[in-house]
């Protein structure tokens, strides 16, 4: 597509911005080609934000505003079919009305990058942070990440286009950034140069599954069951591939912008020597590593593990970081009805993941901040309380604790 | 290794950018004296209504790790220094937030400041405020209360204002030296920086003692658990209505016991019972039900439930009928029409002098008020 691209950020800059106005500069260091919207809070934060470059000349894109969430997600498929490098979002129940569109996506092996703004799903209506919107995704061939700072939603997103994008990728990308805390507080954030963006991130290229008249091709056929097994195994291939890609994006991201943990896919915070760690994602991340510190102030080894990637799961990293401690406390800001030991998915995944191993942790759940209750730092010190008794006492009153509920 | 918050209390959309600006500026100088912080609005109160109070924050720390704590939150647990841009909401807020009503001070810590921008000396002020248990200190600054709306701002420099006399307030928070260069870098703009300078200059404090101020106990609502909830979303109707305040004539609408409207208005109607026509649109435009029909076939405004929209003065036929004033003139919720029955005179003196004083506020919404366009009108008949 032809775009003027003007140069926005000719020399590294720092913001004070949120992080949907992260994701909307990151758009713009981009050079993303066609963004859709249809307005749902928080992810309409971005749309705001990316509106307003659009006005103001200083981005230039085909900014379409569908007429319901699932065309919003057709349109991007497409556009990223013909070569466009594409962006969307969407929240809660929103999101869930593109779903139809949203498992083509991934079908199709179309880069598409979405936002997801963390939303309680209805009803009741309800703004807050809930993780049940985005975990959806997670059985579709969708690279789900899970961002907790303003600067890591603008990091990600550009490594996110990258990822995606990859020949030996191809598969979408669904940013999820919790409610309100990521989308509409406003924090430092240091925005790197448009040469420096140019330098890490290539066009995109679809190079023979580009659908184009000069490239005659047809694509979405109907199967029958002589054909599906070997579909789907190519995309599981595709997401098995994924993790070395990442790694290697990842690196060379932070030998462009000097920033970044060690490993993309987890944090592990205090973890080494612990013998509690708690688990959990995205902006859980502020309280549990104050909580943390100020355990080890007082000489209790606690640690904190942020899940970064929930799809891939970095199943051996994680098995890796959590086989020193002796109880694991899981805390979920989303739930599972009627699920193994009635508990939140992360949970599910984390336990499973760690069934293999020969010696296993006491492993306990903590359901919390649902529809965007504040998890506060005395929250985790109960949660923490919870799994010494257990290590203690060798027994496990109940796997499933919901916190700071009114009974 | 320290942290210092700030809370703006504001009027939803009509003060909104004036919030956003003080608090953004807030983190940008602190910058320019090496610390870093964050600007956020309070998440449940929006979508932002006309008028309804809401919040925003400012936290700035030393280190990138002491500002953690102030992350993921919606609400400081406590601030330096609240800063109140409507007077009128000295007598407490209601917001989206929460149910019932938080003093104006609530999170002022011991020590910390009240500035609230106001035509009203300290002594009035605190005839709203509510009682504290720990001393702090009370900062008016001498201004019209700053109104715009989504789309437009006025610019009247109430944000340099208060941002100079946060410096003298809470110079631990920022420097008044940092401000000033930074409002420089910012807005480029000589008499915005002379704005704050003079403000700063000019700020003085009254201590308030312990127990001082208004001694009402706050509207407070218990929150019932998962299991004394009905099941299924269910929310039950309000009983029908029927006849006036206990009496079988005339007609009061069924309304919640526990859902009513306190601080929420930043005006009220004044009806002036002698002219009203009953014409009855008042009642029927009211989109709160907040007008109760008298024995005698009046209308009079239940300031239990009225939002102070102002659509009953936009409706009225008669000019003089329903006039919007200022909240911050009321310190009860007591009924206009048992006033007047109780004393014709007294009440139509008393009505009389705030309808005057109001021609003279510029506390506007940008809705239509009585005489709030003429001037435009008569230009484009000309």
């Amino acid at each position: 597509m032809a775009t003027v691209q003007t140069q926005l950020y000719q020399q590294p800059k720092e913001e004070l911005i949120s992080g949907s106005e992260a994701i909307g500069i990151a758009c713009a260091l981009a050079d993303v080609d066609v963004i859709t919207a249809y307005p749902i809070r928080p992810y309409d934060t971005v749309m705001q934000y990316v509106s307003r470059l659009k006005a103001d000349g200083a981005f230039d894109f085909d900014y379409i505003i569908a007429e319901s969430e699932h065309s919003q997600f057709e349109i991007v498929k497409h556009a990223s079919a013909v070569g466009a490098r594409t962006f969307t979002g969407s929240s809660g129940v929103g999101w869930f009305y593109a779903f139809e569109a949203i498992t083509v996506t991934a079908g199709l092996r179309l880069p598409v990058v979405a936002m997801v703004g963390n939303r309680a799903l209805d009803d009741p209506g309800a703004f807050g942070v809930e993780h049940n919107d985005a975990m959806a995704v997670r059985d579709l061939g969708w690279h789900l990440y899970w961002v907790s700072t303003a600067q890591e939603a603008l990091d990600m997103a550009l490594i996110a286009w990258k990822v995606a994008e990859d020949p030996r990728v191809l598969l979408p990308f669904a940013l999820s950034c919790d409610g309100s805390f990521l989308t509409h507080s406003q924090a430092i954030v240091q925005v790197p140069s448009q040469d420096q963006v140019n330098s890490f991130l290539p066009a995109y290229q679809r190079g023979t599954l580009q659908l184009h008249p000069d490239n005659p091709i047809t694509v979405a056929p109907q199967v029958n069951e002589d054909w599906l097994m070997e579909i789907r195994k190519q995309t599981d291939e595709a997401m098995r591939r994924t993790p070395a890609v990442i790694k290697e994006v990842y690196e060379e991201f932070k030998r462009e912008f000097g920033r970044g943990d060690p490993s993309p896919f987890i944090e592990e915070y205090m973890c080494e020597d612990a013998e509690i760690i708690l688990v959990g994602m995205g902006t859980l991340a502020m309280p549990t590593r104050v909580a943390v510190r100020r355990m080890r102030e007082a000489g209790k080894k606690v640690g904190f593990l942020r899940v970064k990637f929930f799809r891939p799961f970095a199943t051996e990293e994680i098995q890796q970081a959590l086989k020193g401690a002796k109880g694991v406390a899981v805390i979920d800001r989303d739930y599972s009805y009627g699920s193994p030991s009635y508990g939140g998915v992360l949970f599910q995944e984390l336990r499973s993941a760690m069934y293999p191993m020969e010696e296993r942790p006491v492993m306990l759940n903590f359901i919390a901040g649902l529809g965007g209750r504040e998890v506060m730092v005395r929250d985790i010190d109960e949660m923490v309380e919870t799994t010494q008794k257990a290590l203690d006492t060798g027994k496990i009153d109940q796997e499933t604790t919901w916190v700071a509920v009114r009974e | 290794m320290a942290t210092h918050a700030v809370e703006v209390v504001y009027r939803g959309i009509f003060q909104r950018t004036l919030a956003r600006n003080i608090v953004r500026q807030i983190v940008f100088a602190a910058r320019k004296d090496g610390k870093i912080g964050t600007a956020f609005g309070r998440y449940s109160d929006s979508p932002e209504r006309n008028g309804i109070p809401a919040k925003q924050f400012a936290v700035v720390c030393d280190t990138a790790l002491e500002l953690e704590e102030s992350l993921a939150v919606y609400e400081a647990t406590n601030v330096d220094v609240t800063i109140n841009v409507d007077d009128a909401m000295c007598k407490g807020i209601e917001s989206w937030a929460w149910y019932g009503l938080q003093p104006i001070n609530e999170l002022t810590k011991p020590d910390g400041t009240l500035i609230v921008t106001s035509r009203q000396d300290a002594d009035s002020l605190l005839e709203d405020i509510h009682q504290k248990d720990t001393a702090y200190n009370l900062a008016v600054i001498p201004s019209t209360v700053s109104f715009s709306g989504l789309w437009v701002y006025k610019d009247d420099h109430t944000d340099m204002r208060v941002l100079g006399t946060l410096c003298k307030v809470c110079p631990e928070l920022v420097s008044v030296e940092a401000m000033l260069e930074s409002i420089n870098e910012q807005t480029g703009n000589a008499t915005k920086v002379s704005s704050v300078q003079k403000a700063f200059d000019r700020s003085t404090t009254r201590l308030v003692e312990p127990g001082e101020g208004n001694s009402e106990t706050p509207f407070s609502f218990d929150m019932p658990g998962w299991k004394t909830m009905e099941e299924g979303l269910v929310i039950r109707a309000v009983p029908e209505g029927g006849g006036f305040r206990g009496g079988e004539d005339g007609y009061q609408p069924g309304r919640s016991e526990v859902f009513k409207k306190w601080s929420v208005r930043s005006m009220r109607p004044v009806i002036n019972f002698e002219t009203c026509i009953k014409c009855t649109l008042c009642w029927l435009q009211c989109p709160d039900t907040c007008f109760d029909i008298t024995p005698d076939g009046l209308y009079d405004a239940n300031m239990e439930s009225c939002c102070g929209c102002g659509v009953c003065e936009a409706v009225c036929p008669v000019p003089d009928c329903v006039t919007m004033v200022s909240e911050s003139e009321f310190n009860d919720n007591n009924s206009q029409w048992e006033a007047w029955t109780a004393d014709k005179d007294a009440y139509n003196t008393w009505s009389t002098v705030l309808v005057e004083k109001q021609k003279t506020e510029t506390r506007t919404h940008g809705f239509h008020h009585v005489g709030g366009y003429d001037e435009e009108i008569q230009a484009e008949e000309i």
